[in-house]
Formats: C-alpha cells, sequence, structure tokens
C-alpha cells in the first residue's frame, strides 16, 4: 500500500490498530443494556400467538396484583394520546400497540412495566388476552387474489393487498429484443426473508425528566439523528419537540440494518416514561428480535436474459413480488421503493433492460430493510449472477470467459447504465483475472472434468458484482424527506489535538480509527491525537447515519472536506506566521514551507497554536471547521469471488474447499479494517446462501424463531476465506474511496449458489434456490436417481 | 424467596441474596454491575455470556446464580489490571478479531480455556473450540488468528506476523 | 428470558436427594448439567416447582474400569469424557459423539447422565449407549437397580426412571479386543441436534467373523432406536460389501422419522443407511 504519511501520523493505507478496541477488550464497553439510571423501570412486552386476529379483551389484573409490576400498557391507553400509530420509514403506517386487531405473529399486543426485569417477565405470563384468530394471509402470490381478505382495513378505501408498482428501462424494446433474442434464459428465483440477528439485540432507554420536560433515549440506533427527527414527529403534539430530544446512541452491538428502523417498543418505552416521570427500559430477548423485528430480502423475482449464441447478453428483464409482510417498513430512499435494485443490469456492457416490482401485504412481520446491504442490491446482485450464469450453461460457455466477453471495460468509465445510473469507475477485467490467478482457476475446471467422470460432484461458482452506495446525492436520496447528506466537525485545540464528530455512527466499522486516518492524511496531525465521536445528538453535527456503505463515501468524504477547510485557513495563518503570501507556500504532510527554502516551515501544531495565541487581525480565532457533504454522485465498488465446492455424492453434504474474494474498493483508507470488513461480510452471504431463511406455516407461525433453529455460522462452517484486491479509485470522492462493509455479503451468495448449482449442472440442474442445505442437494439428486 | 450465596468473582468474594431462578449471567451483570458479560439469546446458542466457573468456560445465561455458591467465576473484567493486557486481549487487538466487541468478552473467554488445554491449537482445532461463541461481524478468520498469536505470547514464542493478508 | 419462581435445594448426599424426590414428587426435577432443563424453562415450556441439584453430591463423577465394565458417574461432564484417557483409547466412539455435542461450554456442564435421563431421542448418547449395550444404574429408596438399555427407553421423552429414581451411573461391558466403535451424526451446523446419527460397536474373532454387533440410531424414530435386524444381518457373519448394504437398507426401512425441518423422512432415511454403512465401515477398521 502506498501511503503518503509516515506510520507516526498513520494516514490514509496504514493497518492502524483499532483506537476503539481498548474499552471493548476490557469490558468496558457501553451497551445500551450496560446503561443503569436511578430509579429505571423495565418494561416486558406481550406478544400474539396468532399471525391475524381480533382482540376481545385484555386482562391485566392477576399481571397487576404481582408486586412490582406497575402497569400494563395497551394500545387503548396509547390511543388516548394518540401515540397508538406511527409512520414507517417509507411513511407507511405502523401499530405501536393494537387497539382490536393483530396482524402478525409475535406483534406488540401490550407492555408490562415493572421494578426489575424478572417482575416484567412474569407479569407478562400473567396479562390475559382473549383472541379471536382469523385466516390469515402468507402466500404473497396469493395475497393479490382478488378473494384474499384486505389486510389494511385501517386504510381507508383500500380494497386489496397491494401495496405499489415501480418499474424502469424501457418495456418495449426490452420486449422487442427478448422475442428476436437467439438466446433467451429464464428462471424463477426466491431471496429469502432473513434477519440480520446482530449478536446484540434492540434495546432502549427511554429518560423523560418531567421537571425540565425533557426526554434523553438511550437507544440501540444507526441514525441517531434520524430518529430523534422521527421521535419529534411522532410525539411533538404530546410535547416532545426536537429541542427536547437527545437521542444517544451508545455502542452497538451489531447492527447490519436492523438497526436502522423505530420499532414499536421503542415508542412503547418513551410513552411510558413520558407519562410515569421514569426511565424505562426495554431490551429485548433473541426470539423477539427473530420473530418481531424487522426481516431482510423476501424477493420473489423472475429473472430473463437474452443473449446471442457466441455469448454477447443483449438485455435482460426483471420481474419482482416484494413480500413487506404486514407494512412496509423497509427504508428506502422515497423515490426509490424497490431501493436500488436498478443496479442489476450488473457489470456487464449491454443497453436493454428492464424492471418492475410490486409490493404486497401479508400477514407476518413488516420491513424490508438492510441484511449487511440495503437497497436491495444483494437482490440485484443474485439476480443478474445467476442469470449470467444460466446464459452461461445454455449455450455452453465457461462463465469465466463469458464475463470476461461482456465486461465493461475499464475505458467505457464513466458508464451509463440502461437503467440511469452512472458507474464511476472500476477494472472488472483485472479483478477477475486476479481471482482466476489466485485460485488456479482453469486447473480446478481440469479437475472438475475429471471428476465428473467418476461420479464426483464438485462445483465453480463465479459471482462479478458492481455495488452502488454512498447514499446519496440529495437530488434523489431522502430519508422521510431529510436529504441524504453527512456530516463532520473537527475541532482542532490549541496544542494541536483534535476531537472530530460525525452524524454517522460505528456498529464495528471501527469510524474512531479511520475518520482520524482520513484527517490525518488531510492535517498531518497524528491519527492517535484524533478522538472520534458519534452517536450524540447533542454533540454530533446532523447526519443520516451508519447503513448501506454509506459512511466512508458521505462522512468519510466530510471530514476530509472539513480538514481541507482547516487546511485553507492554516496556509492563511502560516502565511502570517512566516511574513510571506499565501502563493508562496506549499503543503507537506503536516506542515507548510516556503517554495525554495524548506527549512521556512511552519508545523500543523505550531500554526494552529498560533490560532488561538496568535492569529492575524481580521481572522476569526479558533481552528475549528464543519462539513456537510452531499456527495455528486453514488460509488461504484466491484468484486470478483470465486467459489469451490465438493459435495458428497451420498449425504449431500456441502463443503466450500475454497472462496477466493478480490475487492474494488477504491483507495484504502485502512487496509486491516477493510480486510475485516471483507471477512465478516463474507460469513454474512454465506448464511443465506447455505444456513438462514425465516420460514412460517400456513398459519403464519414462525417455524424458527430461536438460534437453535435460525442457524448463524459458527466458525466451523465459515471456511477460511481468501481476499485481495484491486484499487480504482472513484474520481469524484475527495479522497476516492468507494465503502465496502456490504461487498461481500452482496456478491458471496451468488457465487456460492453458482458454484453447487455449477456441480449439478451435468445433472440437468440450471437453478437451485437459497439456502442451498444439503436436504435440498439431496432431493436433486433423489429425484435425478443418483441417491436412494 | 431469596437465598443468600457467596461467590468470588474475579478474585473478589461477595456475599448477595439470590432467588433461585437468578441466573448467573444476571447476577454478574445487574446486582454486581460488571457489565462486560452479554447476552446474545435465549437458548445457550451463542456464547456472549461465557466465563469462567471454577476455570472452565461456561455459558453464565444458562446456570443458576445459585450453583456458583461457593464457588469461583472469572469475567472479562478480570483477564487483566486495568491499562494492561492479557495476551489474548493483545490478541484481538493486535489481529483485528473484533469489530463491534459484543461476542468479544465471551470469545476471549472461552479462547483462555481453550489455550490451556491446547497451548498450540491448529485453525481446526480452534475453529470447533470456538464453535459455541457466535460471531456476526469478523467472518471468523481473525478471531483465529488472534487465538493462535495469543498461544504464542503465553508461551513465551515468537507471535505470528499481524499484518493483514489482504494483498 | 427468565424461568418462573420455583424452589431449590442442594442437597449433598444421593439419600437427602431420593427423599426430596419423593417428598416433591412430579414437582421436582433433578438440575445435573441443566442444558436441556434450563433453557426449556427459560422459554417457560418447563415450570417445575422444585429443582433438586445434584452436583454438590459427591462421587457421582468417575470414569473407571472395574469388574470388566467401563463405569461412568451419572455427573461426568461430556468434557471429561471427551479429554479421558481411557475413553480415547478403547472407546473411541466417545470422542466421536462428544465432539459432536452441541458445543465446549455446554459440554462443561452437561452431564452424560443427563444426556441420557432426559430420555430425549435427538441426544446422542442414547444411542451410542444402545451400541455398546450399555446398563443404567438408577438409584431410589429401595436401593440400586441396574437397567439394561433396551428397557430403558420406552416412550417419548419416557423412560424406565421411576419418580423418585436418580440415574447414578453407567455401565459398559469391555469389550475383547477385536472390537471397534465408531459414531457420526448429520448436522445442519456444528452443535445441532441430529438430521440422523448412528452409533455402531463390532466384535471380531480371530477369523475376521462378527461375533458381535449393537448399532444405535439417534433422532429418527420417537425413542432411540436399536437397529435389531441390521445387527441380525451381521452378527456371525464375515463381513462383505453386500451385508452390510444389506443392513443399511434394514436401518432405513426400520427407523421411523418425522419429517421437519431438517428434512422429509425419505432423506433421514437415506442417510441412516449411509451412515450405517460408513460406522460399520470405520468400527472394522478400528476394530482391525
Amino acid at each position: 500500500m502506498n501511503c503518503k504519511t509516515s506510520r507516526e501520523v498513520g494516514g490514509m493505507g496504514h493497518s492502524l490498530k483499532r483506537k476503539e478496541d481498548s474499552r471493548f477488550l476490557a469490558g468496558k464497553g457501553n451497551y445500551v443494556d450496560d446503561v443503569k439510571l436511578p430509579g429505571m423501570l423495565h418494561m416486558d412486552i406481550v406478544r400474539s400467538p396468532y399471525a391475524y386476529a381480533k382482540i376481545k379483551s385484555i386482562d391485566a389484573s392477576e399481571a397487576l396484583k404481582i408486586p412490582g409490576v406497575i402497569a400494563v400498557v395497551t394500545g387503548k391507553d396509547l390511543e388516548q394520546y394518540n401515540l397508538h400509530w406511527m409512520p414507517t420509514l417509507m411513511s407507511d403506517t405502523q401499530m405501536v400497540l393494537p387497539t382490536d386487531t393483530v396482524m402478525y405473529q409475535s406483534q406488540e399486543v401490550a407492555a408490562v412495566i415493572a421494578t426489575d426485569r424478572y417482575t416484567a417477565r412474569d407479569g407478562k405470563e400473567a396479562v390475559k388476552v382473549e383472541y379471536e384468530p382469523m385466516k390469515p394471509v402468507i402466500d404473497p402470490y396469493k395475497s393479490l387474489d382478488p378473494e384474499a381478505p384486505v389486510l389494511r382495513t385501517d386504510k381507508e378505501g383500500k380494497t386489496d393487498n397491494h401495496i405499489w408498482h415501480w418499474e424502469v428501462g424501457d418495456k418495449d424494446k426490452t420486449s422487442k429484443l427478448f422475442e428476436e433474442a437467439e438466446v433467451v434464459v429464464k428462471e424463477q428465483m426466491h431471496i429469502p426473508r432473513i434477519h440480520v440477528a446482530s449478536i446484540e439485540t434492540c434495546g432502549c432507554v427511554a429518560d423523560y425528566d418531567k421537571v425540565n420536560n425533557h426526554l434523553t433515549m438511550y437507544m440501540t440506533t444507526q441514525a441517531p439523528h434520524a430518529i430523534r427527527t422521527v421521535i419529534a414527529l411522532v410525539a411533538g403534539h404530546v410535547g416532545l419537540t426536537e429541542e427536547k430530544v437527545r437521542v444517544i446512541s451508545p455502542d452497538i452491538g451489531g447492527g447490519f440494518g436492523g438497526k436502522v428502523p423505530v420499532y414499536p417498543g421503542y415508542v412503547i418505552a418513551i410513552a411510558v416514561s413520558f407519562l410515569v416521570g421514569k426511565p424505562i427500559k426495554w431490551v429485548e430477548d433473541r426470539s423477539e428480535n427473530l420473530q418481531a423485528d424487522s426481516f431482510a430480502r423476501d424477493y420473489h423475482i423472475t429473472a430473463e436474459m437474452a443473449g446471442t449464441k457466441d455469448g454477447k447478453i443483449l438485455g435482460t428483464r426483471f420481474k419482482i413480488l416484494a413480500d413487506h409482510g404486514y407494512t412496509d417498513a423497509s427504508a428506502n430512499p422515497s423515490k426509490f421503493p424497490t431501493g436500488l435494485f436498478s443496479i442489476g443490469t450488473g457489470s456487464y456492457d449491454y443497453d436493454t433492460a428492464f424492471m418492475e416490482a410490486d409490493a404486497v401485504y401479508t400477514n407476518k412481520p413488516p420491513g424490508g430493510v438492510a441484511y449487511r446491504c440495503s437497497f436491495r442490491v444483494t437482490e440485484a446482485v443474485h439476480a443478474i449472477e445467476r442469470i449470467t450464469d444460466r446464459f452461461a450453461l445454455e449455450i455452453g460457455k465457461d462463465p469465466a470467459d463469458l464475463r470476461m466477453q461482456n465486461f465493461i471495460k475499464k475505458d467505457q468509465f464513466p458508464w451509463k447504465s440502461p437503467t440511469g445510473w452512472e458507474y464511476d469507475s472500476g477494472d472488472y477485467h483485472a479483478g477477475l483475472q486476479k481471482a482466476m490467478d489466485t485460485l488456479g482457476y482453469w486447473d480446478l475446471r481440469k479437475e472438475q472434468e475429471e471428476k465428473r467422470k467418476r461420479g464426483e460432484l464438485m462445483g465453480i461458482g463465479i459471482s462479478t458484482f458492481t455495488e452502488i452506495v454512498g447514499a446519496g446525492p440529495s437530488k434523489d436520496f431522502d430519508i422521510l424527506g431529510i436529504k441524504m447528506f453527512d456530516s463532520a466537525e473537527i475541532r482542532v485545540h490549541p496544542t494541536g489535538k483534535a476531537i472530530a464528530r460525525f452524524g454517522t455512527k460505528s456498529q464495528g466499522q471501527g469510524h474512531e480509527t479511520t475518520y482520524a486516518q482520513i484527517i490525518a492524511e488531510e492535517l498531518g496531525i497524528p491519527a492517535e491525537n484524533i478522538q472520534v465521536e458519534e452517536g450524540d445528538t447533542d454533540t454530533a453535527p446532523y447526519g443520516l447515519g451508519t447503513y448501506a456503505s454509506r459512511s466512508t463515501p458521505t462522512a468519510g468524504a466530510a471530514a476530509a472536506m472539513a480538514a481541507r477547510k482547516l487546511r485553507d485557513k492554516a496556509k492563511k495563518i502560516a502565511a502570517h506566521l512566516l511574513e510571506v503570501s499565501e502563493d508562496d507556500l506549499e503543503w507537506e504532510v503536516g506542515k507548510f514551507f516556503v517554495k525554495g527554502a524548506p527549512e521556512k516551515s511552519k508545523t500543523i501544531q505550531e500554526i494552529v497554536f498560533a490560532a488561538y495565541t496568535n492569529h492575524p487581525q481580521g481572522m476569526e480565532a479558533g481552528f475549528e471547521a464543519t462539513h456537510y457533504y452531499d456527495p455528486p454522485n453514488l460509488t461504484f465498488p466491484s468484486g470478483a469471488y470465486i467459489c469451490v465446492v465438493d459435495i458428497d455424492n451420498e449425504t449431500a453434504e456441502i463443503k466450500i474447499r475454497r472462496f477466493v474474494a478480490i475487492d474494488d474498493c477504491g483507495n484504502i483508507i485502512n487496509p486491516m479494517i477493510v480486510q475485516g470488513q471483507v471477512h465478516g461480510g463474507l460469513t454474512q452471504g454465506l448464511a443465506p446462501a447455505m444456513y438462514e431463511e425465516l420460514i412460517y406455516d400456513e398459519e403464519g407461525n414462525i417455524l424458527n424463531g430461536t438460534f437453535m433453529d435460525y442457524l448463524l455460522p459458527t466458525a466451523v462452517e465459515s471456511p477460511n476465506w481468501e481476499t485481495g484486491h484491486t484499487i480504482t479509485p472513484s474520481p469524484h470522492h475527495p479522497i476516492g474511496a468507494k465503502g465496502v462493509g456490504e461487498s461481500p455479503t452482496v456478491g458471496a451468495p451468488p457465487a456460492i449458489a453458482n458454484a453447487i448449482v455449477d456441480a449439478l449442472s451435468h445433472l440437468g440442474v440450471t437453478h437451485m434456490d437459497i439456502p442451498i442445505t444439503p436436504y435440498k442437494v439431496w432431493k436433486v439428486l433423489n429425484e435425478k436417481g443418483i441417491v436412494q | 424467596m431469596k437465598k443468600q450465596i457467596t461467590i468470588t468473582i474475579n478474585g473478589e468474594q461477595h456475599a448477595v441474596e439470590v432467588e433461585p431462578r437468578t441466573l448467573l449471567v444476571h447476577l454478574i451483570r445487574e446486582q454486581l454491575s460488571m457489565t462486560g458479560t452479554h447476552i446474545g439469546c435465549d437458548t445457550s446458542s451463542c456464547g456472549a455470556c461465557t466465563i469462567l466457573l471454577d476455570g472452565k468456560s461456561i455459558k453464565s445465561c444458562t446456570v443458576l446464580a445459585i450453583q456458583a455458591d461457593g464457588k469461583s467465576v472469572q469475567t472479562v473484567e478480570g483477564l487483566a489490571a486495568p491499562g494492561e493486557m492479557h495476551p489474548i486481549q493483545e490478541g484481538f487487538k493486535e489481529c483485528h478479531g473484533l469489530q463491534c466487541g459484543f461476542c468479544t468478552p465471551g470469545m476471549m473467554m472461552r479462547a483462555v480455556e481453550l489455550l490451556e488445554h491446547n497451548p498450540n491449537p491448529t485453525e481446526e482445532e480452534i475453529r470447533w473450540g470456538i464453535s459455541g461463541n457466535l460471531c456476526r461481524c469478523t467472518g471468523y478468520n481473525n478471531i483465529v488468528r488472534a487465538i493462535q498469536y495469543a498461544g504464542a505470547k503465553m508461551q513465551g514464542k515468537e507471535t505470528p506476523s499481524t499484518e493483514p493478508t489482504f494483498v | 428470558m427468565i424461568p418462573a419462581p420455583f424452589d431449590y435445594a442442594a442437597p449433598a448426599t444421593l439419600d437427602e436427594a431420593i427423599s426430596l424426590l419423593e417428598q416433591h414428587g412430579d414437582e421436582a426435577k433433578i438440575l445435573a448439567g441443566g442444558h436441556s432443563l434450563i433453557p426449556m424453562m427459560k422459554l417457560r415450556f418447563a415450570s417445575p416447582e422444585f429443582l433438586i441439584d445434584i452436583n454438590n453430591i459427591p462421587g457421582l463423577s468417575y470414569i473407571r474400569e472395574e469388574d470388566g465394565y467401563l463405569k461412568i458417574g451419572a455427573l461426568t461432564r461430556e468434557s471429561d469424557l471427551e479429554h479421558s484417557d481411557i475413553v480415547r483409547n478403547k472407546f473411541p466412539i466417545f470422542t466421536d459423539a462428544t465432539k459432536l455435542i452441541a458445543d465446549p461450554q455446554v459440554r462443561n456442564m452437561g452431564t452424560v447422565g443427563g444426556n441420557i435421563a432426559h430420555g430425549d431421542a435427538a441426544n446422542d448418547h442414547p444411542a451410542v449407549m444402545l451400541a455398546l449395550r450399555a446398563e443404567v444404574v438408577a438409584t431410589g429408596p429401595g436401593g440400586q437397580r441396574s437397567i439394561p438399555i433396551d428397557e430403558f427407553f420406552y416412550g417419548f421423552y419416557m423412560t424406565a426412571l421411576q419418580p423418585s429414581e436418580i440415574l447414578t451411573e453407567i455401565r459398559i461391558p469391555i469389550p475383547s479386543a477385536s472390537t471397534g466403535n465408531a459414531y457420526h451424526k448429520l448436522e445442519r451446523k456444528v452443535g445441532d441436534y441430529a438430521t440422523a446419527g448412528v452409533a455402531v460397536q463390532l466384535t471380531l474373532d480371530g477369523s475376521g467373523t462378527c461375533q458381535e454387533i449393537g448399532i444405535g440410531l439417534t433422532n429418527v424414530n420417537p425413542t432411540p432406536l436399536r437397529a435389531t435386524r441390521s445387527e441380525d444381518v451381521l452378527r456371525g457373519q464375515k463381513i462383505t460389501d453386500e451385508l452390510i448394504a444389506q443392513a443399511a437398507k434394514f436401518a432405513s426401512e426400520d427407523c421411523s422419522p418425522s419429517s421437519d425441518l431438517r428434512g422429509d423422512e425419505a432423506y433421514k432415511r437415506s442417510m441412516v443407511g449411509v451412515l450405517v454403512k460408513r460406522m460399520i465401515h470405520k468400527a472394522l477398521e478400528r476394530a482391525r
């Protein structure tokens, strides 16, 4: 890695050890369940056993007899304050607590407030709720049947379960292409409903101070500022206006998108704290987390590709049915109800595409949030990378050759995609070539051929994806109308040490280290001397938070821009101190010197000191800057992943023999941290590819609502990931970086699925839905007569 | 009905009253305010609550506090004096074996016992040895390295390189 | 996730524990390792009123060879079994099995006795004990009695233990030389309950004929199951691939798996067949 700064300064490219680690390693992290306030009460939540039912009665009398149970709160109680409904981040509506009907299993029905969590739990058991179950709508396709019951009767005039329709691309041109093309392939795919399952569940401590009319909300949120605004929008009418609300997002035990939404539990805690004037702690347990918090994915996709017999891709067509459950609780920009699915034309050079999506309500938990990839990029990449392999299989061409043939070339960037995006930069050929060389691709193909002759099952799968991150340009991107910029504020103290604050919020990404490195790069102040803070809305500048791999593209850019403002100021001070004109000065890391006389120089520390002690007449004292960065475009990281699997031809067990991942996320701030992000993302790509799916029966009962059956990969399932990189800087980003956190979760599932399908393709298998388990493979082998 | 128990945590003896049903993890976190030990699931699947009970790694969410009466507990807070680092902590830091930090205390406590039984574990042995601890951030590669680093350090051997292998 | 309130005693002697059992009857549960019971209590699927913690009773945790038996105290932790030299040398089947039981922390608490007394066909030791033709020692108000493993499991979560009896020891006949044993289960991920599991022990005579064989099956039947017809095919025979195939076929026919998230009946039957075949081969290798 080329570094402009010394190791001591620790700017970009240095694998600095993380500044935040010390407290985590000592057990001194401060997560929400560690917050303990005087007089704090505990909340537990009664949840519905049914997916769809009328509530006939709620009897709290036995619960209230338990010593220590303070109150039982129902929807009717909240209704008095008009707090029983809230908006979702997609401007749909969601019950906080129901007044008459429950819409999914494990929906919140009532809240029990008690002096400690054991008593709250006993109180929950003692609340008696009488339900009148109704036949739920579980299958999203059946949800559109004319005879299906209309679920959202709360919405006036609603006559069906359809939420929205979206489309992009040229429909007629695409239809014509598909009618005339030499080769057309088509597969029906389901991207399963999954759950982020961060190891820390969600929770909060709502602390309303009646005397000062002020709410402090400690909360597991990836977007504290946006949440503050949402609280003010929901509860402003009872006096909680935005200046009266402080949101503190303490250390977060993993987010991955699941901690972006506002869950009913948070709102109930606020309402109860507001009413009783005491802090209320609510921390959900794992079952509640899996069963009620926002899910991700659940897209049914019909994917088609048209091309020529010799392998030229000519066009794609995707039709989506999105199952949103009870309400559309995605976290997409309002202009993009299906997120950035339109990236699904992929890394390939063709000009014809059409995509359309319809979303429906069902009696399942609400959501559509991220799982380490918001904005539906994973679904899109899965569709394009699977159908590309399908096309290669159809015409009998090696999938690596086919990709090389169709990649957008390095010199074609900026490249306008058929769905309207302008890809900033990329070198797809180099990435795939590097992955193939690392793996020894052609030798493995030979081995596979020999194994096939012996009846052994081995497969190689490729995924060459283009990501789209860094939301975003404010002309297109917002959450509930708030534009998706992000912010940095840098204050340099007189002795040359700094504190920097951001509108984002790390959940493990290492912002306390990487943001300091960006500032160190720009100002030459050692990263060690730059303290980074996030997550307190009273102190940090406004920002939209951390998700969608947006922190480096937005707040990281803001850090560089704010630092450059300071460097401009430093130049003026240096000119004053050295008694030369600004034009005579040149910058090298950490100091300004006089051109041609390098011995005449002022270090950044000297300059900062002067800013407080000897600043030029007419100049503002101090050394601080703030920047709100609104990116001109998104960034487009890419990657080339190859997976090799061996399948036991009796038990159908699938072993990942090797997995090589070459990522291009532009310029790299900290290689150690980027590699860590890639490792983690790969395991979270493996998870839905082979292990995870939320499964419901016809009555809407979840069948795997604990970690006993919702299968997170351990260190045994997770292979030794082989990782590497290429660097194609983003031309429009101040430091040329692109963002990386989600790429591996986007890129890994199709590589794994393609490898498994490849192992079975000679048997006539063209597609398998993820998660691909040994059981599913066995059924295929059984159908083909390979096993009995 | 509460019962009196005596428990030694990180070398310090505590006489406390607990309900029979009080889970050991709640005694440690809530009554004794040592919040380094975490809770991540209901079914003893995730290992975030792993501590040492009489030197053996156990899941403190599935053990009653009263079962620890008269016993000795070590938690992450007891690994090293403030400002100092146990080799396992150093390994996790040097090898970037943690991200959000939530699984980390449990993971380290498990690793401590693993290394006690097997000071030079292979990658395979480490992976099986930490199979009761879920991590959602790291993909485990660097946790394996961190444990190998600590194993070497604890035996006074030269520690392996901690440079990322991201080429 | 918090259990309902209960009362608790940790008797120091077996007699005391048995009299507490007599006193509290069905309301009481024995707490050994607790890793099946406590999760059930946290989820409030089980709410016993009284827990009798037997962990303070001395002399219930041991692994020793005595009177032609390997005797395992009921409170022996899975991890003790995992790391025992006697076991590793003569009963590699336990090394196979313990590695696949839950995870290291759970094995530090979980006991061999508990794994059997729970009567759960999904647990691993029952099938192993069937293959090894173990005896289960129960201690009650009237003293000790030994129950052949074949008479121990008789219904869904039901065992031959009387309400006031405690499982105190497992006795495994030490086989003659030229014996091999092996266990494997298929699991969705490490630590999971078996999709299907098979335990095999076989003894060869000097001519290579199979003198004795035991085959136990995990989680493919309402109770832990002995594959009797499969054993009969091989006992007294020179083992050939044809006979192994026949034994595998019988086992897959004779079990009665239920369809669940792990797979359907046909898949599980098929897996039983594959595992019977593989475990016989592995046991044969170890016998030679």
